[in-house]
């Protein structure tokens, strides 16, 4: 009781106190990877989606920036170059042959080329683009608002999710794939977007066509689209949860 | 013996009284919160990890961070952890930059040991964070309203005037750990009012707006967010200065608990029950002289 100073006592506690943190944390990481811990982070999701819903109301808008903000260069996250031979055949070409098709759960399913969209009524926006990794970058984006496009073709009332076919595998493995819910899909900045700072959108931002979705995170907004399909559910394609990066655990609602 | 019994405050020798200082829920409130912390602070490693840099305005101007944290070769092609903040460069090899055993060091931003989960892993970050911040903001709230409505922010948390006249003496006694005893010791003195309204009332919940400034879809809803911070990489560069902070009072606050009676402190946080001491005890006794304290009541 009054030996404080005895250094083997101090050094059993200390490796003591050491063992049980380094148990700890390896705790943690198994709770990590456990069903049960997985079910508590949906939930978790669950709530902020139904708090940010009942905030921002369908209408409310990102912020738009000045044309003094944009960033000089416009960082290129994920695939950057897409090996898959079809794409590189269409990209040899200026995306010339390059077709978008929008089907499923359509009225008048059909496919648009570059000069399709780009005949249509079009947007430009500066907005604020922010990584899931926490960085963030300003440039001016021109596109086809997906509202408009999808009233085109005629949304059946069964549709739930907007989901988007890509032509890149990031780092070679399975194809990269989004999904909006309706009321995403529908808000007024959501575009499809063939024009980034003015020029032609480049190969590295994902050329010819890419998804702006500007409440969510850049994840969501999927590069190199190559097919709109219209959905009741997406719990077929891929690993079921809506994504790419969501097959690998991260949350399908990104707005946070 | 003696240091045993002043620690659990069970000398009989001295006339003890022993006070109700903490309500249930302040109690239960303050072992969630920690937990949280804990949760929110290692998570938050984990996901500022993803992107290791810190920036002023409102987007990542990559070329000039105001914090960035990195491992880099040296002229020896051996990998160094470097940390600079502005134009100072550090070398915090072993624990920023680059951790872990010598035989297998890793490139990342903070050591595994202060992340949740420990292996690289931003989405189980995310979860983790996401899924605490849903506890610990609701539960500051009603915490910051229970102060409040129940008059104990009054009470017990606002300075009076005879404090700020004191607030030399104060801060001499508290430099040199010398704390309250008997009558004194039943009230919060003008620092820890003042250290405690600044953690409750501002701090607390300048983590949780900046915080949500980084949300996009936040943004959209509340876009003055956007105006109070500056933007959203400054409103992230202050959500980490608020962890920083907040890791700051912790500390403080471990010390002071240790210092100051660590079983009574404990007990009074887990019971309710705190003891207080009589002002002099022989042979610690302090050389105030105990008239020139009440003099100016």
């Amino acid at each position: 009781m009054t030996r404080p100073t005895d250094p083997r006592r101090r050094r059993f506690l200390t490796r003591s106190l050491l063992a049980t943190s380094a148990l700890l944390l390896a705790g943690c990481d198994r709770l990590s990877r456990s069903d049960a811990m997985g079910r508590l982070f949906d939930a978790g999701e669950a709530l902020t989606q139904q708090a940010q819903r009942l905030l921002a109301s369908r209408e409310s808008l990102a912020r738009e920036y000045a044309p003094e903000d944009i960033a000089p260069t416009f960082r290129a996250n994920g695939t950057t170059n897409p090996q898959d031979a079809a794409y590189r055949r269409l990209a040899a070409n200026g995306f010339r042959d390059w077709r978008l098709t929008v089907d499923g759960l359509v009225e008048r399913p059909r496919t648009f080329s570059l000069d399709d969209l780009k005949a249509m009524p079009a947007r430009t926006q500066i907005t604020r683009h922010d990584c899931v990794e926490g960085w963030s970058c300003i440039g001016q984006w021109r596109g086809v608002v997906l509202g408009d496009l999808l009233a085109q073709v005629g949304v059946r009332d069964a549709a739930r999710f907007v989901v988007f076919h890509c032509a890149d595998r990031y780092r070679g493995g399975d194809r990269y794939y989004e999904s909006l819910d309706m009321r995403e899909a529908y808000h007024p900045q959501t575009l499809l977007a063939y024009d980034l700072n003015g020029a032609d959108l480049p190969v590295a931002n994902g050329a010819p066509l890419r998804l702006r979705a500007e409440r969510q995170l850049g994840y969501k907004m999927a590069k190199y689209v190559m097919r709109v399909e219209l959905v009741e559910s997406f719990a077929h394609l891929g690993r079921g949860r809506g994504g790419y990066w969501e097959d690998r655990g991260y949350q399908w609602w990104a707005g946070i | 013996m003696r240091v045993l019994e002043t620690w659990l405050g069970t000398n009989r020798n001295q006339a003890v009284t022993v006070i109700r200082r903490h309500s249930a829920f302040t109690r239960l409130w303050h072992w969630v919160n920690a937990a949280c912390l804990l949760v929110l602070l290692m998570s938050g490693l984990q996901i500022f990890n993803a992107h290791p840099a810190l920036y002023w305005g409102k987007d990542s101007h990559f070329d000039s961070p105001a914090l960035s944290i990195r491992a880099v070769r040296d002229d020896a092609g051996e990998w160094r952890g470097i940390t600079q903040v502005g134009p100072y460069r550090f070398d915090t090899t072993g624990v920023l930059g680059l951790s872990g055993p010598a035989e297998a060091r890793e490139r990342r931003a903070f050591p595994a040991w202060a992340t949740l989960p420990g292996p690289r892993w931003l989405a189980a970050g995310r979860g983790w964070h996401f899924l605490a911040g849903w506890l610990f903001a609701p539960l500051l709230v009603a915490y910051l309203l229970y102060l409040i409505l129940s008059g104990q922010l009054r009470r017990r948390l606002l300075p009076r005037g005879h404090e700020w006249r004191h607030i030399g003496h104060t801060l001499y006694d508290h430099l040199r750990l010398r704390f309250p005893r008997g009558e004194e010791a039943r009230h919060y003195n003008l620092l820890q009012k003042l250290a405690y309204l600044l953690v409750l009332f501002v701090i607390t919940p300048l983590v949780i707006l900046t915080g949500l400034t980084m949300s996009p879809s936040m943004d959209a809803a509340w876009p003055w967010l956007l105006d109070i911070f500056g933007g959203r990489q400054s409103a992230r560069t202050l959500h980490f200065l608020c962890a920083l902070a907040l890791v700051g009072f912790f500390l403080i606050h471990i010390v002071l608990v240790l210092l100051s009676g660590v079983g009574n402190n404990l007990r009074s946080m887990i019971t309710g029950r705190y003891a207080l001491f009589p002002e002099t005890v022989p042979d610690t006794a302090p050389e105030t002289a105990p008239e020139k304290e009440t003099r100016d009541d």
